[in-house]
């Protein structure tokens, strides 16, 4: 199992997300999320409802936000569930913070496929960078943790900082990614290979040439 | 014969052209839907039994059968109201390797819907949940908005497509566990809890989401089901050998000078997927060590037996593995090959769930184990009483995240032990050099 650490509760934690509600724009996110589930199984919408909060939190706090226990408490009451119940999925599922977090969350995937097309290096350029697995750097800026399998092994090796992918990488393209987003800029996601457009076999196809310039129809061939 | 373009059911895999409805429409996806539905529930379903498709999901069970298996008739709640039924489609990818589902839904997500549709009509189903993985955020924005699309157009909801059926979809985000591509866990998690898996029976087509009948299919299974219906199940028939029908996407990883992911025929041999497609092994054919030929829950296989294996569930387990998700991941030479194994067996120390004491205790005590032989910190009795264990661990858990553990630890130890025994001897050799 992972191991997991839930951030303590205290009257000081208590007295800054006690009062923790929905925005406006949130509220209706949470109701459009409600009526996804039938009548009486709103439990299912736990998971959905910790996402936005953390979202919400993170907003607030201009990071990839985190679940305070007193936030636990409002979705438990939002959804008429033990708080318990709340506390337990936020701590089974990896993506929901249950500690502070910073303002990029740097999930460099380590597993062998990743591994395989040159993972270490990329943790090297983090480590070299002053990030430290686990940790987050003393600014605030980056958190860093080596994932599990991120399902992207076609254009290994990856990093996901906070919702976008960043694929094909060597330690020089980490660094543009880094650099990139520590100036404030968004770089563009996906490949990081100028050669490739996706997950096909870089250079010239081997299928599906005629899809690259027009949106072809196959079936007149059926 | 290499799979012609046209034979391709998934011909915007690589994204060069929008996912939106209308590209979407254009290439041949929502094409009289309503006539799909029209041929009734048992044609559908006797249409893919026919076509020999099996699940895409990796354990390759019969997709018209599974349908197959929901009640007739609804089940009655304690009200004596008839319990709804549920199409749950599994989207959680997450077994490395398997890279194929993602492509689909940001890709070609009406395909998907289009199925969904199309499988849960057949099926009797009130409505499908969507389980997207975490991770895919990008992927399920899309998805949600291809959804949308779909509704706007009158393709879901009340008498989707004009067929006179009402069918809803929902898409739900998990948040980053593996155990949750596990059927019974999926469901767990969608009501809302941790994903733990649940003891069968009762299976899911009895009492799954909601205690109400419910069946669990791979994205890629239910996204091909209406091109399987439009071209017929001949047509997808002809493709690979017996009892290994139809096309696949395969996802090729590691070391190829040209990893991807690409539709092929089941069967291709393994050495044509991997030149064609793939420009060979890096370095050459003389410098592939071993393949992992469907995502890490498999045994490997080592390059002598690889070769020329057919790439389908009979040719890769007659060489002592298995197809699972088509997810290839090529290993050379330079590979430390018991790194790469044991960095499986530290995934899954992290993703056991805990629930079952063997798999708990037991995917932390190998990964430990591994990380000792890979160094060669241990005594070779450790080697056997490493395959013993995982031996117990093995078929005694609730689910086969303990199988998946096991397995690929047993497949280095019985093609690798040499390299294992080697580096326990240098490393004693050398610890009896430093005493002399």
């Amino acid at each position: 199992m992972a191991d997991r650490f839930i951030e303590p509760d205290t009257p000081e934690l208590r007295a800054r997300w006690g009062n923790f509600a929905w925005t406006e724009a949130n509220a209706a996110k949470a109701k459009d999320i409600l009526s996804r589930y039938p009548d009486g199984r709103q439990r299912s919408a736990v998971m959905p409802f910790l996402d936005l909060a953390q979202r919400q939190v993170g907003a607030e706090l201009n990071t990839q936000g985190w679940l305070p226990i007193p936030v636990m408490e409002f979705i438990a009451a939002e959804l008429a569930m033990p708080v318990i119940r709340v506390v337990e999925v936020a701590s089974f599922y990896t993506m929901y913070n249950i500690a502070p977090i910073g303002r990029f969350h740097v999930q460099v995937c380590g597993t062998t496929p990743c591994m395989l097309r040159g993972s270490d290096d990329i943790i090297e350029t983090c480590k070299s960078r002053g990030m430290k697995k686990g940790h987050t750097t003393a600014d605030g800026m980056w958190s860093f943790t080596e994932v599990e399998c991120m399902g992207n092994c076609a254009s290994a090796p990856m990093v996901q900082i906070n919702d976008d992918n960043f694929e094909d990488l060597t330690p020089e393209r980490m660094n543009a990614v880094l650099d990139a987003l520590a100036r404030g800029e968004s770089p563009k996601a996906g490949t990081q290979d100028p050669a490739r457009h996706t997950v096909e076999p870089v250079g010239e196809p081997t299928n599906l040439a005629a899809m690259v310039s027009a949106n072809h129809d196959y079936r007149s061939e059926w | 014969m290499a799979l012609a373009d046209k034979d391709r059911i998934f011909t915007n895999v690589y994204g060069y052209q929008p996912w939106n409805l209308k590209e979407a429409q254009a290439r041949g996806a929502w094409d009289n839907t309503k006539a799909l539905i029209e041929r009734g529930n048992a044609a559908i379903i006797d249409e893919m039994k026919a076509s020999g498709l099996r699940g895409r999901g990796g354990a390759g069970f019969p997709t018209g059968m599974k349908w197959s298996f929901m009640p007739k008739q609804p089940p009655l709640d304690q009200n004596g109201n008839p319990k709804p039924s549920f199409l749950v489609i599994n989207a959680d990818e997450s077994e490395p390797g398997s890279c194929k589902d993602r492509e689909i839904i940001r890709h070609d997500p009406h395909m998907l819907l289009e199925g969904a549709l199309v499988a849960g009509f057949a099926m009797g189903a009130r409505a499908a949940y969507i389980y997207i993985r975490g991770e895919y955020i990008r992927e399920a924005e899309t998805l949600f908005a291809a959804r949308d699309e779909a509704y706007a157009a009158g393709l879901l909801g009340k008498n989707a497509c004009g067929s006179g059926y009402d069918f809803d979809v929902f898409v739900h985000r998990g948040a980053g566990a593996y155990i949750c591509g596990e059927e019974t866990a999926m469901i767990e998690s969608l009501e809302g809890k941790k994903g733990q898996p649940r003891l069968k029976p009762p299976f899911p087509a009895g009492a799954g989401l909601y205690g109400c009948p419910t069946t669990v299919n791979n994205v890629e299974s239910i996204a091909v089901a209406p091109t399987i219906l439009r071209r017929g199940a001949a047509w997808f028939s002809s493709f690979g050998r017996e009892n290994n029908k139809g096309t696949k996407l395969f996802q090729i990883s590691g070391h190829v000078n040209r990893p991807c992911v690409v539709e092929e025929e089941m069967s291709i041999p393994f050495t044509e997927l991997i030149e064609r497609h793939c420009g060979g092994i890096r370095g050459g054919r003389d410098n592939l060590l071993a393949v992992i030929p469907g995502g890490s829950s498999v045994p490997l296989v080592p390059s002598a037996d690889i070769w020329d294996a057919p790439m389908d569930f009979d040719g890769l387990k007659a060489v002592g593995s298995g197809l699972g998700t088509a997810a290839v991941i090529v290993m050379d030479k330079s590979t430390d090959i018991v790194r790469a194994i044991s960095r499986l067996s530290y995934f899954y120390k992290h993703e056991s769930c805990g629930q079952c004491t063997p798999c708990r205790e037991g995917t932390g005590w190998m990964w430990r184990v591994m990380e000792r032989l890979r160094t060669g910190d241990a005594h070779v009795e450790e080697i056997d009483m490493l395959q013993q264990v995982t031996k117990q661990v093995e078929g005694h858990t609730i689910c086969a995240l303990g199988d998946a553990a096991a397995w690929p630890i047993q497949g280095l130890i019985k093609h690798f032990r040499p390299e294992i025994e080697r580096r326990i001897e240098a490393r004693t050799g050398s610890l009896q050099e430093a005493a002399e």
